[in-house]
């Protein structure tokens, strides 16, 4: 093997590497920085990932470089802008979260970027092992930030690691079979083998069913889920919003890579696997979400429903159940990132948010029930949202495949979900404000919170109301994935 | 796909006009509740004014769509924004844009709290139901149909009486779940279309051309029976419509009464019976006696009502029934009548609860046992009432007997017992609201509440007098209504027994070459 089959090119990682590079630029400017400014390092964080963000869409490599490890295709970089935003969107209405939380720390940007930076990896990943490292990089960086959170941060994150650590041992016992029966961990190599392989080979089930599983507590998908309320409650709500919705799109990208690209062969298999998986977490994330008092945990447990729906564009394992896959992660990081932003600013800062503090916020702050109200219209599929769009888009190509049940199972679990998401909305207009004053905010604080709660109210209309372009983008984007 | 835009783009502007206004309203200040309320009743007035374009210009000879807007949306899917008007929407636009201005009058001082917010939503409703009427592409169907839900569950939930919270849940989930149910079988028909023609489209004109295969629209009936059939309401799933139409402030009623139960109806007439033809005649016979259920039954638990407001509510039940019937006797008369039931049923149903409400607005009570002999006091209101009374029992002169006529004559004509149990509900019909009448109006003078009570005021007038005005023109002069629904409806049920036998060719010829069919069936 000599240098030049490597195809050894930077220019594949470079948006990679701004991200990493970031990180430990802020890294250094933390020691620099004196206690109390260290909002000026959120700044930069935010503003530099912005700065990235239009160098993403320039550096798109259709073949695999070193040595097949790492693919920049035009999926990554889908999946990479939907890093990017969010993760910009979650450190900047950190800021003002830290302040009011009286725990500003440098770490918590960096770290928050490195999670970023294994986001991207497992995106471009072209590798199991290589998707294994940005995996980890992921999770071990969220592991820190959900502990970050004075008094309730460290259950949750207890409860993360250890599930977290159990969960990637699975998905590298999965891995390992995999090896074993192609010999190879490179995504495209392994396609070519699996189809010389026999319909009943057992290690093969035992890597789809491992692989699988790993993934599956990735997205916190039935019955992997149970560490997600709990980590999401602990977190700073901007961290959780991150958790909901940057690493669930990044579990999603290598579930859709590994399983379309690496495995189409055995499609008959794994889709009747993922067919129950996506069908029992619909259901059982809306009906468990009804109960719940609490809002994240309640966002919890629909964010749980989600990914349900996001999985039955896995199962069809066509171009259009991929493309909706990329468009769903898109509007979901609008629409789920707003919610958590005005979960965080209604809280009443002593740590609970409780739905029922939202009563009577419409009188209070009409802005802000607005956007609650847009954000849950949009979460629960209702037209003319971007959430509608997604799930349409999903549900088309489920029965454009001929899933007439997982499409009916999705539509009676969207119906239960709308008890949820309207009881937030009637809580904020049609109950009286009880309780003691909500606190004032200060000019930043409207600013911060106002830019974000505009940017993604403005993603989850325009997205709803004009879908057309990003769709395309989005199925030239899984065109990688179904050619090969 | 081309666009087609001819010349002006009159039903985008009679669509947006509205919302235009609510955002006007959105952007005002709380505290300026004229200018509000101005702002509001000029936005629904234009609208009328610009809707009066369309019967002005409309030829009735032409059954085919007019004032056609065509624009491509979302290509990859075939949508595209099409708006068009035909024969059997031109009315129900009508009834909707005049309607709304009523309703501005109804609320002017019935809201009394969050004027802004209200206004706005009301207005959106407006928008959301003129879009329903007038999309020809089922998507963009689906996507208004499902945005009217959202300001209406508001209205109820916001400014609604003291079971709102109750009642705007339960509409919201009982209408949102049908609705979903219909977006899996408008899929399934736009997939089935897609592979039976190779044009994968969601425009419904063209759908119609070519019927799917009727072991497929059976299914597909289903699935779209649920999300129409939960908003006509038709028994048993009408069990959302006293609640909702009881806690809704008056205009809220007389939205949901006039436009929103419309919907459902102009679905089944305007999409079931021409897309999926085989389907809807093998269901027929079923429906109607679904209908007649809903006749009866809605009729005598309106006669066993003690709250004024849900007389006419549970009344809605029964007369919808009979709007369902006429469809469902799949005959050019009792679609006619169906349709013009559908107009009568706003006018006078809108009317009962635009009365209830101006009352209620003066004693805060419905209840009929505290009334008595109120002809004494207020004798224009007892005479308004009691023309819309007998409009509604369907009195020759009034309006309602033509549609009531026309739908029994179809009834008829699908088998003379529909007909004849038909005439059962028409009876009870009379029962229950001449009864209604004498109580309140008849006798000695009782109200609640001391001091005087007052006769219709202008603001009033101005609301009742277009309804009354209707309902006479309809009830003496018919002629205009009916030859402009003719043409289009007369090519309805043409295309309905084209499409039917079509389809049935189509299974013959499949039932013939048995390898490449029943693709995709199961799974």
């Amino acid at each position: 093997m000599n240098l030049a089959s490597l195809n050894i090119n930077i220019y594949s990682l470079l948006p990679l590497l701004m991200v990493v590079g970031l990180a430990l630029f802020v890294l250094v400017l933390d020691f620099f920085i004196p206690r109390g400014g260290k909002r000026a390092l959120g700044y930069v964080s935010a503003l530099g990932l912005v700065c990235i963000l239009p160098f993403v869409p320039m550096f798109i490599e259709t073949v695999p470089s070193y040595a097949g490890f790492v693919i920049a295709d035009t999926y990554s970089a889908f999946f990479n802008v939907v890093f990017l935003v969010s993760s910009a969107f979650a450190i900047f209405i950190s800021i003002d979260y830290l302040r009011r939380l009286g725990s500003e720390s440098g770490e918590y940007y960096y770290i928050m970027l490195f999670a970023t930076a294994g986001m991207m990896i497992m995106a471009s990943a072209n590798d199991l092992i290589g998707l294994y490292v940005g995996l980890e990089l992921m999770s071990m960086s969220f592991y820190i930030l959900v502990a970050l959170r004075p008094g309730k941060g460290a259950e949750g994150a207890l409860k993360y690691f250890v599930l977290g650590a159990m969960s990637s041992g699975i998905l590298l016992y999965g891995i390992s079979f995999a090896y074993g029966f192609s010999g190879t961990t490179n995504v495209n190599e392994m396609a070519a083998i699996v189809y010389r392989l026999p319909d009943n080979n057992t290690y093969l089930y035992l890597a789809l069913a491992l692989i699988g599983a790993g993934f599956a507590f990735k997205i916190a998908a039935f019955p992997f889920h149970v560490w997600s309320p709990d980590a999401y409650e602990g977190a700073p709500t901007p961290v959780t919003a991150l958790l909901s919705v940057g690493s669930k799109a990044a579990a999603f990208a290598v579930f859709l890579r590994v399983f379309a690209v690496a495995l189409p062969a055995f499609h008959g298999q794994w889709s009747d696997m993922l067919w129950v998986i996506s069908a029992a977490t619909m259901i059982f994330g809306s009906v468990v979400a009804i109960p719940q008092k609490n809002i994240i945990r309640m966002l919890a447990y629909s964010s749980i429903a989600h990914a349900g729906v996001i999985l039955m564009g896995i199962v069809v394992n066509s171009s259009a159940g991929a493309s909706a896959v990329l468009y769903y992660s898109l509007v979901y990081a609008f629409m789920n990132v707003g919610a958590f932003t005005v979960a965080a600013l209604a809280s009443r800062g002593d740590g609970g948010e409780q739905l029922t503090d939202l009563r009577g916020l419409a009188s209070r702050r009409p802005w802000l029930a607005f956007f609650m109200a847009l954000f849950m219209v949009s979460l629960a599929g209702i037209p003319p949202t971007a959430g509608f769009m997604a799930k349409f888009f999903v549900l088309a190509s489920a029965v454009h495949a001929g899933y007439y049940w997982l499409a009916v199972i999705a539509v009676i679990s969207t119906a239960i979900a709308l008890f949820f998401y309207a009881r937030v909305i009637f809580y904020m207009y049609m109950r009286d404000y009880e309780g003691a004053e909500l606190p004032e905010r200060s000019l930043f604080t409207c600013v911060t919170y106002g830019v974000v709660l505009i940017l993604t109210a403005v993603g989850t209309l325009a997205l709803g109301v004009y879908p057309s372009a990003i769709l395309d983008i989005a199925v030239r984007a899984v065109g990688p994935l179904f050619t090969i | 796909m081309t666009d087609i835009i001819a010349g002006f783009p009159v039903l985008s502007i009679i669509i947006f006009l509205p919302a235009l206004g609510a955002l006007f309203i959105i952007f005002s200040r709380r505290e300026s509740v004229e200018f509000i309320k101005w702002t509001a009743l000029g936005a629904t007035v234009l609208t009328f004014i610009v809707s009066l374009y369309l019967p002005l210009t409309f030829d009735a000879a032409n059954p085919s769509f007019q004032w056609v807007e065509k624009t491509v949306w979302i290509e990859r899917f075939g949508m595209s924004y099409f708006l068009g008007v035909d024969g059997i929407s031109l009315f129900l636009v009508l009834l909707t844009t005049l309607i709304s201005i009523i309703c501005v009058f109804a609320s002017w001082t019935d809201i009394k709290t969050k004027m802004k917010g209200y206004m706005a939503l009301l207005l959106l409703t407006e928008t959301c139901s003129l879009g329903v009427f007038m999309s020809m592409d089922l998507f963009l169907f689906y996507i208004f149909w499902e945005a009217v839900l959202i300001p209406m569950v508001f209205i109820i939930g916001i400014w609604g009486g003291g079971r709102r919270l109750y009642a705007a849940i339960k509409f919201f989930i009982f209408t949102f779940t049908g609705s979903l149910f219909m977006l899996l079988g408008v899929l399934a028909l736009y997939y089935y279309h897609g592979k039976l023609t190779g044009v994968y489209t969601f425009d419904a004109t063209v759908m119609w051309l070519s019927p799917v295969a009727p072991y497929i629209q059976w299914w597909i009936f289903i699935a779209m029976f649920l999300g129409f059939a939960v908003k006509v309401p038709l028994f048993p799933l009408h069990t959302w419509l006293p609640d909702a139409h009881t806690e809704a402030p008056t205009a809220g009623s007389i939205v949901l009464a006039a436009v929103l139960l419309k919907l459902g109806t102009y679905g089944f007439a305007r999409f079931s019976l021409p897309l999926l033809p085989n389907a809807s005649m093998e269901f027929a016979p079923m429906l109607m006696v679904v209908s007649l259920i809903a006749v009866i039954y809605g009729a005598l638990v309106t006669i066993a009502q003690r709250d004024m407001k849900k007389v006419v509510a549970y009344s809605s039940v029964s007369h919808m029934g009979f709007v369902m019937l006429g469809i469902f006797a799949l005959n050019a008369d009792g679609l006619k009548g169906s349709l013009l039931q559908m107009i009568n049923h706003g006018i006078s149903t809108g009317a009962l609860f635009l009365f209830v409400g101006m009352i209620y607005e003066r004693t805060h009570d419905r209840q009929i046992g505290s009334y008595g002999g109120l002809m004494k006091a207020v004798p224009v209101y007892a005479v308004f009432f009691l023309i819309t009374v007998l409009s509604s029992m369907g009195l020759p002169a009034t309006n309602g007997f033509i549609g009531e006529l026309m739908v029994l004559i179809g009834a008829f004509k699908a088998h003379w017992i529909y007909a004849v149990i038909a005439v059962v509900g028409v009876l009870l019909g009379a029962v229950y609201l001449l009864w209604l009448f004498q109580r309140v109006f008849l006798g000695e003078l009782v109200y609640p509440g001391k001091g005087e009570i007052k006769d219709l005021n202008l603001r009033e007038l101005c609301a009742s007098v277009p309804l009354i005005i209707l309902i006479f023109w309809i009830g003496l002069y018919p002629r205009p209504f009916i030859s402009g629904m003719e043409a289009s409806i007369d090519i309805l049920v043409k295309r309905f027994e084209i499409n039917s036998k079509k389809s049935m060719l189509d299974t013959n010829r499949v039932a013939a070459a048995p390898d490449h069919s029943q693709g995709g069936a199961s799974k």
